[in-house]
């Protein structure tokens, strides 16, 4: 079980440092989430004075759900890429002809993604305090949001990872950043779902994004209320277990080739 | 005259070749209008919202998107080219390099017909009313030559960084200029220091005169302030990428 922890930890580390040594794989995690979310708040903040839309402090409080889901995602997506660069590389063969547990190989990169999921977790909740906004939840409200953005982040990553074991290539996995935009939008992550568009409205009730971005934003905005933690607690639960599901499946299928 | 029309050749017959290469042009900015109406499109219940239908308001940010893509798309390909070699020969080519330049910057204009048609054409399909052919040709016309001025800022990067891995900085930097502006509402509905920002951002004229295409209808104020722009932008970055043309030809220049 130690030997194990020791595998994950190192091959975790070493996802890291590759994250931090290629600002390619930070950049869509951190900047294109800040960029939208000032675009967002500069554009559309006057939606606080749409009779319909919920009590906050600011539209930037609302909107710092939106962010970090969007970030957590795109972690996901760059966890996937980065296993792809391994797999193309060779490096994943020399794994797998390691003796290590072949689940470690999986683990260890989605403990990169959850920690990246932190990352943009700490980063958003800081922007939004230097912005003006306030977590009415306080320090355990921004706690509870960041220990979210870690389980978001591995959980999606499952999918990442799936993607990346089943197809080998990086390419493919990078063509999954428009679905990313597709699941995102038919949420509530930007706006209230009473106030969405249809078919969005009626997608948004189903789509677990909305309540994961619900749970994260209700530390935010409100205060820490049981039903949307449970839900958002819920819904990341069932996102990991389906992305475990496909990654061992995945996983199965490459030790196969 | 020649050499430039034989560089757009050259560039479209990538497009006819590989269309499957034009999808992704095609697909961003249908995703962000269709996605971006079905989030924000309750925005127009705001008073002063210039328009009832949000997808008639952001279209125009789509087919610049599209514009910024293909401009962006000419900036890697020549990325690629110079790191191939290719660009070396064109370089010993008798060929001016002015031609050099106007051939690469003018394809990305006929780069980006493709995705513009495309994305009109859905948003049509989704019931948008286009405010008559007048506008629609100048909207095209703008966003046409808006893809050449994003060309010559790629065309500045490609020639700085010598790499396609300044992609995600041509397309980005060149996409936020488009958003930096009255993307989501009119300007008197934005907040903060963003309406500032979009305020004095050029491209916002630009927006503007494309924007007349769903929503407006043609009328001169917005038409001479977005060819305004467009001329105080394509004199800015033309120069530049010339300057860094010349110097990348000749180092001692």
């Amino acid at each position: 079980m130690i030997q194990n922890a020791r595998v994950v930890a190192a091959l975790s580390m070493r996802s890291l440092r590759q994250a931090f040594r290629r600002p390619q794989f930070l950049m869509p995690i951190i900047v294109f989430p800040s960029l939208f979310l000032t675009v967002n708040v500069g554009g559309a903040g006057r939606a606080t004075d749409i009779p319909a839309f919920p009590d906050v402090a600011g539209f930037l409080d609302f909107e710092l759900a939106g962010a970090i889901v969007q970030s957590t995602m795109l972690s996901a997506v760059s966890g996937g890429i980065a296993l792809a660069l391994d797999i193309e590389s060779g490096f994943m063969d020399r794994l797998i002809a390691a003796p290590i547990p072949r689940t470690a190989i999986v683990v260890g990169r989605l403990a990169t993604t959850a920690v990246m999921g932190v990352i943009a977790g700490v980063w958003f909740v800081s922007i939004g305090l230097i912005f003006g906004a306030e977590i009415q939840g306080g320090v355990p409200g921004a706690l509870l949001v960041i220990v979210f953005a870690a389980a978001t982040a591995a959980a999606w990553g499952g999918f990442g990872a799936a993607l990346a074991l089943r197809s080998g290539t990086v390419s493919v996995v990078q063509g999954i950043f428009p679905i990313v935009f597709v699941i995102i939008f038919l949420s509530s992550a930007f706006f209230p779902a009473n106030l969405l568009l249809e078919p969005a409205k009626s997608i948004s009730d189903w789509n677990p994004m909305s309540f994961i971005a619900e749970g994260i934003r209700d530390p935010i905005v409100s205060s820490i209320s049981a039903e949307p933690v449970l839900e958002a607690v819920a819904a990341i639960a069932g996102v990991m277990a389906l992305g475990a599901l496909l990654s061992i499946w995945g996983l199965r299928k490459r030790l196969a080739t | 005259m020649r050499g430039t029309w034989l560089l757009m050749r050259r560039a479209i017959n990538e497009v006819i070749r590989v269309p499957g290469a034009a999808i992704p042009g095609i697909l961003a900015p249908t995703l962000f209008l269709l996605g971006l109406t079905a989030v924000f499109g309750k925005l127009t219940l705001l008073p002063g919202f210039s328009t009832s239908d949000f997808m008639a308001f952001i279209l125009p940010i789509s087919v610049m998107q599209s514009a910024t893509f293909s401009g962006a798309a000419t900036g890697v390909n020549l990325a690629r080219d110079i790191e191939q070699g290719w660009f070396d020969r064109l370089y010993v080519s008798p060929l001016s390099r002015q031609a050099l330049l106007a051939g690469h910057v003018f394809s990305a204009s006929l780069r980006a017909l493709m995705p513009i048609t495309a994305v009109v054409t859905i948003a049509v399909i989704f019931g948008v009313s286009i405010q008559g052919p007048d506008s629609l040709l100048l909207a095209v016309l703008l966003a046409a030559a808006f893809a050449a001025t994003v060309a010559c800022y790629a065309t500045i990067l490609a020639l700085h960084f010598r790499t396609q891995q300044a992609a995600p900085l041509m397309q980005a930097g060149a996409f936020m200029l488009v958003l930096f502006t009255t993307s989501y509402a009119p300007l008197d509905l934005l907040t903060g220091w963003f309406q500032e920002v979009a305020r004095y951002n050029p491209v916002r004229f630009i927006v503007e005169g494309v924007r007349q295409m769903s929503v407006y209808g043609v009328d001169w104020t917005h038409t001479w302030r977005a060819l305004a722009a467009l001329a105080f932008l394509a004199v800015f970055f033309g120069t530049l990428a010339m300057r860094g043309l010349v110097r990348a030809s000749d180092p001692k220049a």
